[in-house]
């Protein structure tokens, strides 16, 4: 405070006995602040700035959902007054197509934008940084608050941890009706039979209805959840990693019941996993993300029996076959993945490819479609 | 009228009963545990085949909860061999983790005890039977002959301390070989080295948080291995890691054991990793092993419905079929086991004999063993095949 105070007197003396030199002094510091201003604007401006161009898509009756190169970028936010000073590049671009009643698998490493994919489409985490999402051809990020929520019954959720998705305080019943009440989906008085048939389709019992979560098991409560998606009546579902906390003999009951669902109600399914086995079970089309992009995407038999990008066979070979004597010729990826806030030049794969080349770390590569329906994003398919 | 009451409900006079009654079993084997200057010759035994590392022996480890006792191992017998690799499989709650803990000595105090059976853990020249030693000999054992590396790499370090000074501590503690203080930082930076890790002495100063998920398994192993162990548990290793992290991890596992010549028991539910790494696998159901063999035995000829079932409830990338198998029913519950054979209400093989009492372990091999009534003389085969 002193050191201050007495900084102030200083100016102020020198002020009183010059005047002009004063003022002098005063535009010369102004005009230097400008500049450093200035500069800093021009640096960060380059980075900041989200480059949002694609070509529009139009809509084809046959998909259910287009995503056309979504961006989804989450602030760095830094320095005294928390400025955004940078972004973490969740969503880096993903392009593709899903057809009705089918289901598309999305696989990576953790970290790669899985579930920040699945989250956007739903546009569950704020706005979009940029690119279009079609669902029935309707723009979800054009709708008003009231004609969203109208949309929410038509998409769902199926969230990862069944122990931490469901309220601990509310019988299962009320879980599952909850949101069935909300949007006034049936009459008062068929809301009790409703809810016991959306049970009774999930393999629950009547009288659950009145139990709480904790008093279920790991693949009961996964059942809940599955209820509680249904109950509003669907299109689409996004299932994020259902199984992935359960054990092996439950995972088959809650994959067989998915199954099973998708038929009865024509179900549309993005299944999100790192479990490469049960994404070759349950998918039609397959989706490999890397660090914010959708690097290959086809249907399951071409994936995985014709992998074309390097990082998809390396993915492939590293998953473990129940058999003691299978050779394992295993690309063993060198490193971890990179940080999405600072993603590496031209192919963001570059830096752990075995095929990389020159042109990989400058430029990177477009989607192509290599064979009908196979779409891979790599220089080494380019004609 | 009275309320009906739920199953497994316990009145609050009853809960006390059953609670005074734990607390005088587990105060009479505390006790004992707890002695001090314990003569060797009370723990000391020998092996029954020197060539094993560590033999199971008739296992049984209870807990004793206010709800009742839980079996949570119940004469549990196999043997981990010198040098090899023994995968143990099973369900969550089947007493995989309880068994290794029991080896650690690592249980749940005092409601989590050892009573019956012997853990013979090979010293070398000696052998010690780990369920009779003392706590206060416990702590020359762990680090110096058995370590464990823990299922979440994210939660088992230390989230405020570095690297390097979580590693140091192990060394100081099981300083047998009277390192000095140099010394001691040449072999961090030299562990950190052989997991693989490349910027050694940029990692040890760095906090766990820094790391990734497959970094920070590393350094766990890394912490593992510090004072050469003759046995590693390793309990669901690489269950929270991705695929591509889980291949470099195994490598680096089955490259370190030759090195260091050590054993180590592999604990996880995901039959493809087990079958990569192991030489023999032990197949767990509700605190029993059902069957155990060598890894061929058990993939190539699996004699239990139970390991049937599972094998076939898994997914496998290139064989596609329809609907997966799922086991029927559910694990019977811990506190009330039946008499008969554990699996029998989700069994679909069962056949005459299987409402006597529990079956004893067969062998149907000279390597394969399970329980289960199918492969006794003069049993008719009842139930279909799948």
């Amino acid at each position: 405070m002193s050191v201050q105070s007495g900084m102030a007197e200083g100016v102020a003396r020198t002020g009183a006995g010059d005047p002009e030199y004063a003022d002098e002094k005063r535009q010369e510091r102004l005009e230097n602040e400008k500049e450093v201003q200035e500069k800093k604007a021009k640096k960060h401006g380059s980075n900041l700035e989200i480059k949002d161009e694609y070509t529009p898509v139009t809509y084809d009756e046959q998909y259910i959902l287009m995503v056309n190169a979504l961006k989804k970028y989450f602030p760095i936010k830094g320095g005294v007054v928390s400025k955004t000073v940078g972004w973490v590049k969740a969503v880096d671009g993903v392009t593709f197509n899903l057809r009705r009643g089918t289901t598309m698998g999305l696989v990576g490493e953790s970290g790669c934008g899985k579930t920040t994919t699945g989250r956007a489409i739903l546009r569950l985490s704020g706005e979009k940084s940029g690119g279009q999402v079609l669902f029935n051809g309707q723009e979800v990020y054009d709708l008003s608050a009231k004609e969203m929520r109208s949309l929410r019954t038509k998409m769902q959720i199926i969230f990862q941890d069944p122990f931490s998705s469901l309220s601990p305080r509310m019988p299962v019943g009320e879980i599952i009706g909850e949101a069935v009440r909300e949007h006034g989906l049936v009459p008062k008085e068929e809301f009790n039979d409703y809810i016991d048939e959306i049970m009774d389709h999930c393999g629950l019992q009547p009288f659950h209805k009145d139990r709480y979560p904790h008093e279920f098991s790991g693949g009961q409560r996964q059942r809940i959840c599955i209820a509680r998606a249904l109950a509003l009546n669907p299109e689409f579902v996004v299932c994020d990693e259902p199984v992935s906390a359960l054990d092996v003999s439950i995972q088959a009951q809650i994959i067989n019941l998915l199954k099973e669902l998708q038929e009865q109600f024509k179900l549309t399914y993005l299944f999100i996993s790192h479990d490469l086995s049960v994404v070759e079970h349950i998918s039609d089309v397959v989706g490999v993300m890397y660090l914010g992009n959708l690097v290959e995407y086809g249907s399951t038999a071409d994936i995985f029996r014709n992998p074309l990008h390097p990082y998809t066979e390396a993915l492939f070979s590293a998953i473990p076959v129940p058999d003691p004597n299978a050779r394992m010729n295993r690309i063993v990826l060198e490193g971890s993945i990179p940080s999405p806030a600072n993603p590496p030049s031209g192919c963001k794969f570059h830096t752990r490819c075995a095929k990389c080349t020159k042109r990989c770390m400058e430029e990177a590569p477009v989607q192509r479609e290599v064979e009908p329906g196979h779409f891979v994003v790599c220089h080494l398919y380019d004609e | 009228m009275a309320k009906k009451k739920p199953e497994g409900y316990l009145s609050a006079k009853e809960a006390r009963r059953i609670s005074k009654s734990n607390r005088k079993i587990t105060n009479v084997l505390e006790k004992k545990r707890k002695r001090k200057n314990v003569p060797e010759s009370e723990y000391l035994t020998t092996m029954h085949d020197p060539n094993n590392c560590v033999e199971f022996d008739n296992l049984h480890t209870y807990f004793f909860t206010d709800a009742g006792t839980v079996k949570s191992v119940d004469g549990v017998t196999f043997e981990v061999p010198i040098g090899k690799t023994v995968g143990v499989v099973g369900e969550s709650g089947c007493g995989k983790s309880v068994t290794s803990l029991s080896l650690m000595q690592l249980l749940q105090r005092p409601q989590g005890q050892i009573v019956e059976g012997e853990i013979r853990l090979n010293l070398g020249d000696k052998a010690y039977d780990v369920a009779k030693m003392p706590y206060e000999k416990l702590q020359d054992l762990r680090g110096n002959f058995v370590s464990m590396i823990f299922q979440e790499p994210m939660t088992a370090l230390n989230p405020v301390f570095r690297i390097g000074d979580q590693l140091r501590e192990v060394l100081e503690l099981h300083n047998t070989e009277n390192r000095s203080k140099e010394e001691i930082d040449a072999r961090i930076i030299e562990l950190l080295e052989m997991v693989g890790i490349a910027n050694a002495n940029g990692v040890s100063q760095m906090f766990p948080h820094e790391l990734s998920g497959g970094m920070r398994q590393r350094v766990m192993i890394a912490m593992a291995l510090a004072c050469r162990p003759r046995i590693i548990i390793a309990d669901e290793p690489t269950t929270a890691l991705d695929v591509t992290i889980q291949a470099q991890i195994l490598d680096l596992l089955r490259e370190l054991k030759d090195k260091i010549n050590s054993s180590i028991m592999f604990i996880t539910h995901d039959l493809g990793v087990i079958a990569e790494m192991a030489d023999y696998v032990v197949v767990m159901y509700a605190g029993r092993i059902v069957e155990k063999g060598t890894a061929e035995d058990i993939f190539y000829h699996p004699a239990h419905p139970y390991t049937i079932g599972l094998m076939a409830s898994k997914p496998v990338v290139g064989k596609q079929v329809d609907k997966l198998y799922s086991i029927p029913g559910k694990v019977p519950n811990p506190i009330n086991m039946p008499n008969y054979c554990y699996f029998k209400d989700r069994c679909e093989m069962c056949v005459g004999p299987c409402d006597g009492a529990y079956p004893e372990e067969i062998s149907i091999s000279e390597t394969h063993k399970v329980s289960c009534y199918r492969y006794y003389e003069g049993v008719k085969e009842g139930g279909e095949d799948r």
